[in-house]
């Protein structure tokens, strides 16, 4: 690997279009090699765009991207991507096992020959990696959200990338699985030296493991320690809006006033 | 066929060698079983794809635009088939660029079909005279079939197997899990076009077996069928040919033996199994020793938030 020397995302001026319309710019930010940083922001600020700009599945619409050293380009193998999470239908007749195989060689052409030993074996570690050996052979469609969204990052890990892009793996998880996987996640990322940008809407189940994190509001981003950006002076000038942090006795933080923003912003 | 019904009854009893004798003693079942076999394998590889891409009612209409291509030609004298061709595969085409935004238009897809049909009714009309046609491309012709059509069969079914060979990991990653696909740098929307084209070529040979309106106990029901057997996609498409494979031989051999159309038969064997598959198995993990564990799992999932 290249290191700790190269950051892992280097951004400068970007500026981010969803159609013709710009939804946030001038963002400069770095994030290094083997840190954990979870995203922010309300509905429609531009999440997702920001990691289709890093997936190169979409170009900046101005500004200068590099991810691991290299402009964004589709089928990076070195990302791993799980999107927002979809309903899959319960009827799928498909096994999680074969999800995961997809994320080895899903983009070859033809039918698998050779290496099959191979590609099982790295199917079989993924899987155990995420501890879903009990139900990695059922219909995918049959497994509760916890169990699909483990075997979803089994799928993103069976490509051995360096860097993971998570959106919102914990929507729709109860709050004990939220803490569950959002810790998994980062013990994957501290034994494989992964980056990790993990979308999320709740801060608090991902307090104890982010390094930092990255709010995207009201056209800009803003990134540091969960302690400097969540805060009520700097959430105020990102937002230009009265916000208020407010924290509770076990550092539990609760940003108020968001409500009427997200509901002008969703998309 | 009643014009070619036998003056000694043909021989059906245990032996069978002599069965088969007879059922391949006359060229047109030769040729029945040669484009039937080709037309049910390419039906039935490219049948799990449709199923598993939620496209049964995109291939019927497929089918059934087909028709107003097929009688349109013999309209202006050019064979159906290729009539057929032209039109299923201008129809696949534009199917596949609406990729995604094809689901939920139901109505859509359905008006298009309805008008299809009334197009190829028109066709019939000023074509004086041949209901029978508008019969056989409803219906199917299968024991009408000459030599060079087993060949352009063959070849088309060659094609569109291949074909499906040759997408089978993108195809069924950009299906499962078109996002990541897309990330992962697989064509998604090219795939998407390829697919619906292969499909129409499949839909065109399947209608000289079973005709526009059976099309379903083809590619449909086939694949219906293995998809409740297995959950390993490979599995499935081999299952789904197989299955597709004996529908046809049943049929073709039961309707040399009655005097009732083939297209009954392979229907009415198709319909048949997939009542008998669901019976056998009504839900696809059919809990093998774990069944209570699994249903109170379910149970608990399902009232969890």
């Amino acid at each position: 690997m290249a290191g700790s020397i190269t950051p892992a995302i280097v951004a400068e001026g970007v500026a981010a279009a969803y159609g013709d319309q710009l939804i946030w710019r001038n963002a400069s930010f770095t994030v290094n090699t083997g840190e954990f940083v979870a995203v922010l922001g309300p509905n429609g600020s531009g999440k997702s765009t920001l990691l289709r700009l890093l997936l190169g599945l979409q170009p900046p619409a101005a500004g200068n991207l590099l991810v691991l050293g290299e402009h964004p380009h589709r089928g990076n193998p070195e990302i791993g991507y799980v999107p927002q999470r979809r309903n899959i239908d319960r009827d799928l007749p498909v096994r999680g096992r074969d999800f995961v195989h997809l994320g080895i060689d899903g983009n070859r052409w033809g039918v698998a020959l050779g290496n099959t030993a191979g590609n099982h074996r790295r199917v079989n570690q993924a899987i155990t990696s995420v501890e879903a050996q009990a139900y990695a052979g059922r219909p995918i469609g049959r497994l509760s959200g916890g169990e699909q969204q483990r075997l979803l990052l089994a799928q993103a890990l069976a490509g051995r990338p360096q860097m993971l892009l998570l959106d919102e793996p914990l929507a729709s998880l109860d709050l004990r699985n939220q803490i569950v996987i959002a810790e998994l996640v980062a013990e994957l990322a501290r034994a494989n030296g992964l980056t990790v940008l993990l979308i999320a809407h709740d801060i608090n189940p991902l307090l104890p493991i982010v390094d930092r994190v990255l709010y995207v509001a009201h056209g800009g981003l803003a990134i540091g320690k969960p302690a400097e950006v969540i805060t009520t002076e700097q959430l105020s000038r990102l937002y230009d809006a009265p916000i208020e942090v407010l924290q509770d006795s076990h550092g539990h933080m609760f940003v108020v006033g968001l409500e009427a923003e997200s509901a002008h912003h969703d998309a | 066929m009643p014009d070619l019904q036998l003056v000694v009854a043909p021989y059906f009893g245990w032996d069978l060698l002599r069965v088969l004798q007879e059922l391949f003693r006359y060229a047109f079942m030769q040729h029945a079983f040669e484009a039937g076999t080709i037309v049910a394998l390419s039906a039935g590889v490219i049948g799990y794809f449709v199923v598993l891409r939620g496209l049964s009612f995109a291939a019927h209409a497929l089918s059934h635009i087909g028709f107003a291509g097929a009688t349109g030609a013999v309209l202006v004298t050019v064979a159906p088939i290729v009539g057929l061709l032209v039109f299923t595969m201008s129809a696949g085409a534009v199917m596949g660029a609406l990729g995604q935004r094809l689901r939920g238009r139901d109505v859509t897809i359905g008006l298009v079909m309805a008008w299809s049909l009334g197009l190829g009714l028109l066709f019939t009309r000023l074509y004086q005279g041949s209901a029978n046609l508008a019969i056989g491309i409803l219906f199917g012709q299968i024991f009408g079939i000459t030599t060079q059509e087993v060949a352009l069969t063959f070849v088309a079914g060659v094609l569109t197997v291949v074909a499906v060979v040759v997408m089978y990991r993108p195809l069924l990653f950009a299906t499962l899990d078109e996002e990541v696909a897309e990330a992962k740098g697989v064509p998604v929307r090219g795939l998407s076009i390829a697919f619906m084209v292969i499909l129409a070529v499949a839909v065109s040979e399947a209608v000289q077996v079973v005709g526009v309106l059976l099309i379903f106990a083809l590619i449909v029901a086939p694949a219906a069928i293995a998809e409740r057997f297995t959950t390993r996609p490979s599995r499935g498409v081999l299952l789904s040919a197989v299955l597709a494979m004996l529908f046809t031989w049943a049929g073709l051999t039961v309707a040399y033996y009655l005097p009732y159309p083939v297209g009954f038969f392979i229907t009415t064997i198709a319909f048949g199994s997939y009542v008998l598959a669901r019976w056998a198995a009504p839900t696809l993990t059919r809990p093998r020793s774990r069944g209570r564990e699994l249903l109170a799992r379910e149970e608990q999932v399902r009232h969890s938030p």
